[in-house]
């Protein structure tokens, strides 16, 4: 069974989905990232899904579970990549994806990860005193 | 309904370009605009295509059900002479004469070949009600042209009346004008976010100066964009608040959940600083004139 | 109206609900319809085709391209004998916030497309027939 690879970029992982996705690879996905963002220390998530076509409530609820993970381990997830065709059809469907953010590229979704992690140090800074 | 097979056939075979003739005279006669018709390039064309085509769909002497596949030809024929008429301005009775003009024509014919009067009333019956279903045949052609017609123009309408202005680098200005409904909402979603794609805006400002009112409904749409926006990247100012849609927005207890400005300059001000942007005068370049 | 094409398929598993969606995409395409409409109708039916591996016991697609006048349209008949749903406008409110459960799938899809009926009877099975025009 195809596995989705994750790629290292400085302290980002970046997931690139470019298969229609079933079941038991969207739940691989969430336990390999889960794995890998502890053993790699990883501070941001950035998940490309600008190959799908088709974005339904199975793969939106797969993002917010990756979101939610993510955060509890102290890390960002930025989606990116998004098509219009599905961004409309997310939108009609009631779809909120609440829990993550959106970017419209990789290099945007990046700058996202990076000012958020800044941001966040500058307040641990901050109340460090 | 007669058993034996029917002699128009024959004698549209036999008297083709004489019947042909007669029918383009009759059709010039027969409404102002026919003149036009009768000296117009396509229509001599058409009708000796009519004529062969009859001929064709009616080999199996089949005249009172057009529907049938014999005459399926017929129809698309017909539907394309209607569409060259639609596309010239020609009204729905003028179309249809092209067909009902036939029938002087032919019942002449058949008066000279056809020899008893029951035969003779027989076969006039066939074809007038053969020609009467064609002519409304191309009547309802002509209404269906015409709603496409209308529909295409409309849809052009709504997409020119939806620009998307890129203010400055990174910000997008919707002006929206007139009501918003679920089509416009459509056609405004895809073209922000085409446009969200090209540019790589981070900010969009939606300006509802020109929306007259702002009821649940439309504030339904207005969200959908702005989620639509945001899932593209691009977070949206809201601009053009009257305190009137003011009012109405907090009476229908409408939760819009995004920045809202009451006037576009405000918005872009806002968008600007968000963008890191900042605007100076430049420094004077000529003194003052005295007195 | 005209049935200009008509596909019968099994939607049983994962895999099913992935060809779901590809053949559903073919038909979208063949009538004519704008990305848009064809990301909808196929979204509408990975959810309705997810929901009868899952809930209804895997069941079966039937999808028909339809003509009506100048207008085409695709209609998708999802058919299972799986436990059915007892109470169906419960289970078409949005219950996406809980998470979890039928909610979203079925409201969802229902505003993706112009036509949408639902039969189920509790013990039976379910029959879901959605429609969209172009």
């Amino acid at each position: 069974m195809a596995e989705i690879p994750i790629l290292k970029i400085g302290d980002c992982l970046l997931v690139s989905i470019q298969v229609d996705m079933h079941d038991r690879l969207a739940m691989a996905l969430q336990d390999d990232l889960t794995q890998r963002i502890v053993q790699d220390r990883a501070r941001g998530v950035m998940i490309d899904i600008s190959a799908l076509e088709i974005v339904d409530s199975f793969i939106g609820r797969m993002l917010n579970n990756i979101a939610a993970m993510s955060r509890v381990l102290d890390a960002v997830t930025v989606v990116v990549g998004m098509r219009p065709a599905v961004a409309i059809t997310l939108v009609e469907l009631g779809l909120t994806l609440s829990g993550v953010r959106t970017a419209l590229n990789v290099d945007k979704g990046l700058a996202m990860i990076r000012t958020i992690i800044d941001r966040g140090e500058q307040e641990d800074d901050r109340r460090g005193g | 309904m007669a058993e034996k097979q029917s002699l128009i056939l024959t004698l549209i075979d036999r008297h083709q370009a004489a019947l042909l003739d007669d029918w383009l005279d009759c059709m010039a006669r027969s409404s102002p605009s026919g003149a036009t018709l009768r000296r117009d390039g396509e229509t001599p064309e058409q009708a000796k295509r009519f004529l062969e085509q009859l001929r064709r769909s009616a080999r199996n002497q089949q005249f009172e059900d057009i529907k049938t596949t014999d005459w399926a030809l017929m129809r698309e024929l017909l539907e394309e002479i209607s569409r060259t008429r639609v596309l010239q301005g020609f009204t729905p009775t003028e179309t249809a004469t092209f067909v009902f003009s036939l029938k002087e024509p032919l019942f002449q014919l058949l008066r000279r070949e056809v020899g008893s009067a029951d035969e003779l009333a027989d076969e006039i019956w066939t074809a007038t009600r053969l020609l009467d279903l064609l002519g409304l045949y191309t009547i309802e052609c002509h209404a269906k042209t015409r709603e496409e017609l209308i529909g295409r123009q409309q849809q052009e309408l709504l997409e020119l009346s939806t620009p998307v202005v890129e203010l400055w680098e990174g910000i997008l200005a919707l002006p929206l004008i007139g009501t918003l409904d679920s089509a416009r909402t459509q056609i405004v979603m895809e073209s922000l976010l085409e446009r969200i794609v090209e540019s790589g805006a981070e900010i969009a400002i939606i300006d509802i100066t020109g929306v007259p009112t702002v009821d649940t409904l439309v504030a339904q749409h207005l969200i959908k964009t702005i989620s639509a926006a945001r899932l593209m990247g691009a977070d949206c100012i809201l601009s053009g608040i009257r305190p009137q849609i003011a009012q109405t927005i907090v009476h229908l207890g409408l939760e819009l959940n995004v920045v809202s400005k009451a006037t576009m300059a405000d918005a872009l001000a806002l968008a600007l600083r968000r963008s890191g942007k900042a605007i100076q005068n430049r420094a004077a370049q000529k003194p003052q004139q005295d007195g | 109206m005209i049935v200009e094409a008509d596909e019968t398929m099994p939607v049983r598993s994962s895999d099913d609900v992935v060809r779901a969606r590809q053949a559903v995409r073919a038909k979208a395409v063949a009538a004519g319809f704008s990305l848009v409409d064809q990301t909808k109708i196929i979204t509408a039916a990975s959810e309705i085709a997810r929901n009868t591996v899952d809930y209804g016991g895997g069941g079966t697609l039937r999808i028909e391209v339809l003509r009506n006048g100048q207008r085409r349209g695709v209609r998708l008949t999802f058919k299972d004998q799986g436990p059915g749903i007892a109470d169906i406008s419960q289970a078409m409110t949005d219950g996406y916030t809980s998470g979890q459960g039928l909610g979203l799938g079925l409201s969802g899809a229902r505003r993706l497309v112009n036509e949408f009926a639902i039969t189920s009877t509790p013990g039976q099975g379910t029959e879901v027939t959605l429609a969209r025009w172009k």
